[in-house]
């Protein structure tokens, strides 16, 4: 049956070319959209989670009230006693304390005056303990762009725009000028051992890295630090079972007379990352829906046209004394094989653009450039399994729909006037 | 005809002219007396900063030596974190020398709004020595009594471009001319700092405050107390104290 309609379609290119090229194209625009806001959603909750929030976040209450401020004198204290008891309560994730503070960089001349300064943000974590996975975590090897990372202490990393700006070159010294946790005045000489390219714009402009002892050290904060941030181990975030351990940690502290108390948020919870992705997924099931209805408005009107067409096919064939139904089923059949076809031509037509915009990408970072959020500077496709599936639910539900609304015309055919219709 | 109603016209305004130019000329008295007191040609403080921080609070010692509106040198004396560390201001321009890295850094342009040493005190504060009466102009606003003393309140708008500072509302003692508080401004009206002014004390034969506290609204807290332990005006200080090569001494 089906090999018989397979000829019939390849025989008879006119009724299948026009719905194989609108499914397609449908189709492959469906697939191209998936893969790429897939991969933008995606890209930005593994910046975030990579960067800034982790997949759950521990602060002290204050902490997080002002965390734009990034005030350490608010900061989590007695962190190696509240891992312990993390490691111990949630299992499944991995605990690594980060400090963010702010400061003026500046880079001596000969003399050890000022040659050049600029504000920058300090990011400290765990570079030399090598079980805490933070440089597989970000990746720093890849994103090096110049010298090496920190190895001992007393060494820092800066973003390239950043070491750029300051006109320094790897090796050079380069001192720290801001204020402890408390306040004090500091001033701590690095050496510059390399540059690095984050990848989000926000960073790229002014950021050094440091390891974080050094940090506790340089501001005061021993055994302190101002986010602990939590990774499960198979790296990949789950908002349900983020959800769980952080109601399950806030629950212990709800009660607690403790001002610093700590609290646990979620990588959605921050950054107004749950409102924003929830919209875009709200936004790309609207967008595939109304594909879906628009496609099947074509692929109906292109049904009616191919019925008028094959309005006597239909009247011999009833004539000759086959159902309704079967006309109408085989015709269904036939919808099912061309839309068959459409979804493969148009899902590797999706599946090529995507690659190309995988490796490729769309540089976004001139429009970027000031952003106060994360967010990659190139936006980029990712092919993930249900590519290879997803433009099939488009691609045959329009056809089937709309042929289904183009064949009701075969019930309203009547077999006492056919001959007449057909002057046979 | 013309000229007769024009006569007319200036000895109707001529009262009101001159009681204007009266009041602006009080107020710009009572300012003068103000700088008066509150500036000398030499000054040697010695002050304790008190910074109330949100788990503790920090008191940091340290001894300045200014000549006139242009030169000032600071030397901290305490707490350890902080001994040593020197501040030199010639003209706009700022020098920190640090001992535990033997570095000098200059500060400029928004890097001096920056806080010292997390007080509510910006670098920018810490710079500004020209008198009220060379930057602003001056009305009275109101007669009050502020902490039952007699006060003109006082308004001061920018004549000078680049004040860290356009407006600022001063509560002044009648008696002492002294300023018991003032509200700063920023152009746009918002209230950026407060600043209360204590312990009102003759030293010479001058009215001071002994203790300040500066509130940036801008931030949660209690201010920053600056309280000054010893001070003595116009004595002589050698030119070497206003020059880099004191940094590194």
């Amino acid at each position: 049956m089906i090999k018989f309609i397979i000829k019939g379609i390849l025989r008879d290119k006119s009724k299948s070319l026009i719905p194989i090229a609108v499914i397609s194209v449908g189709v492959m625009v469906t697939v191209m959209m998936s893969g790429f806001l897939n991969g933008i959603f995606s890209d930005v909750i593994n910046q975030n989670a990579k960067l800034d929030t982790g997949h759950v976040k521990i602060m002290t209450k204050p902490y997080s009230e002002n965390k734009e401020q990034l005030p350490n004198d608010l900061a989590l204290l007695e962190i190696n006693e509240l891992i312990d008891s993390l490691n111990y309560n949630y299992p499944d994730l991995i605990w690594t304390p980060r400090i963010k503070f702010g400061g003026i960089m500046d880079v001596p001349d000969a003399l050890g005056n000022t040659k050049s300064q600029g504000p920058g943000m300090g990011l400290a974590m765990s570079l030399q303990n090598k079980e805490s996975g933070e440089l597989q975590r970000l990746q720093l090897n890849k994103s090096l762009k110049k010298g090496r990372l920190p190895e001992r202490s007393g060494e820092v990393i800066l973003s390239d725009d950043y070491a750029t700006k300051l006109n320094i070159s790897t090796g050079e010294k380069i001192t720290f000028f801001g204020t402890t946790m408390e306040g004090s005045m500091v001033f701590q000489s690095f050496e510059m051992t390399g540059t690095v390219k984050f990848g989000s714009p926000l960073m790229d402009k002014g950021t050094f890295i440091i390891d974080i002892i050094d940090a506790q050290n340089m501001l005061d904060m021993e055994n302190g630090t101002g986010e602990l941030l939590g990774y499960f181990k198979d790296e990949r975030y789950d908002d349900q079972k983020a959800l769980v351990v952080s109601e399950n940690f806030n629950a212990k502290f709800q009660e607690s007379e403790d001002e610093y108390a700590p609290v646990m948020v979620t990588l959605k919870d921050q950054n107004g990352l749950r409102e924003s992705l929830d919209m875009g997924d709200a936004f790309s099931g609207i967008f595939i829906f109304i594909f879906i209805l628009a496609m099947s408005l074509v692929l109906w009107n292109t049904g009616l046209i191919g019925g008028l067409r094959r309005y006597n096919e239909f009247g011999i064939r009833l004539a000759l004394g086959e159902s309704k139904n079967n006309v109408f089923k085989l015709l269904l059949i036939e919808a099912s094989v061309i839309g068959s076809i459409g979804s493969i031509i148009g899902t590797i037509l999706g599946l090529i653009f995507c690659y190309y915009l995988q490796e490729v990408g769309i540089d976004i970072s001139d429009d970027t450039a000031n952003s106060t959020i994360i967010m990659p500077s190139v936006m980029r496709a990712y092919i993930t399994p249900n590519l290879f599936f997803i433009g099939f639910i488009p691609g045959l539900f329009s056809m089937l729909f709309g042929t289904a609304l183009a064949g009701r015309g075969i019930y309203k055919r009547e077999t006492a006037r056919l001959f007449k219709e057909l002057e046979v | 005809m013309q000229k007769q109603l024009i006569i007319l016209l200036i000895s109707i305004q001529f009262p009101f002219l001159l009681s204007s130019q009266q009041i602006d000329q009080k107020a710009f008295n009572i300012i003068e007396k103000i700088d008066k007191n509150m500036f000398s040609k030499t000054q040697i403080v010695t002050s304790e900063m008190i910074v109330y921080g949100k788990r503790k609070k920090r008191v940091i010692r340290s001894k300045g030596y200014s000549m006139g509106k242009e030169n000032n040198f600071t030397e901290y004396l305490s707490p350890e974190r902080e001994k040593g560390t020197k501040m030199l201001k010639l003209d706009d321009r700022l020098w920190i020398y640090s001992p535990a890295t033997d570095r000098t850094i200059q500060l400029s342009g928004h890097l001096l709004r920056q806080s010292v040493m997390g007080s509510d005190l910006s670098y920018e504060d810490m710079m500004e020595e020209r008198k009220l009466s060379e930057i602003y102009t001056a009305k009275i606003v109101q007669e009050d009594s502020f902490n039952n003393t007699p006060v003109w309140i006082m308004e001061l708008v920018s004549k000078v471009e680049g004040l860290a500072y356009y407006k600022r509302t001063l509560w002044i003692d009648k008696n002492k001319y002294v300023p018991l508080k003032e509200n700063l401004y920023a152009k746009s009206g918002t209230l950026l700092k407060t600043t209360t002014f204590t312990e009102i004390k003759k030293i010479d034969a001058r009215w001071y405050p002994m203790k300040i506290n500066y509130k940036d609204m801008l931030k949660d807290g209690k201010g920053t107390d600056f309280v000054i332990l010893d001070i003595s005006f116009d004595s002589n200080i050698p030119k070497e104290f206003f020059s880099k090569n004191i940094l590194k001494k």
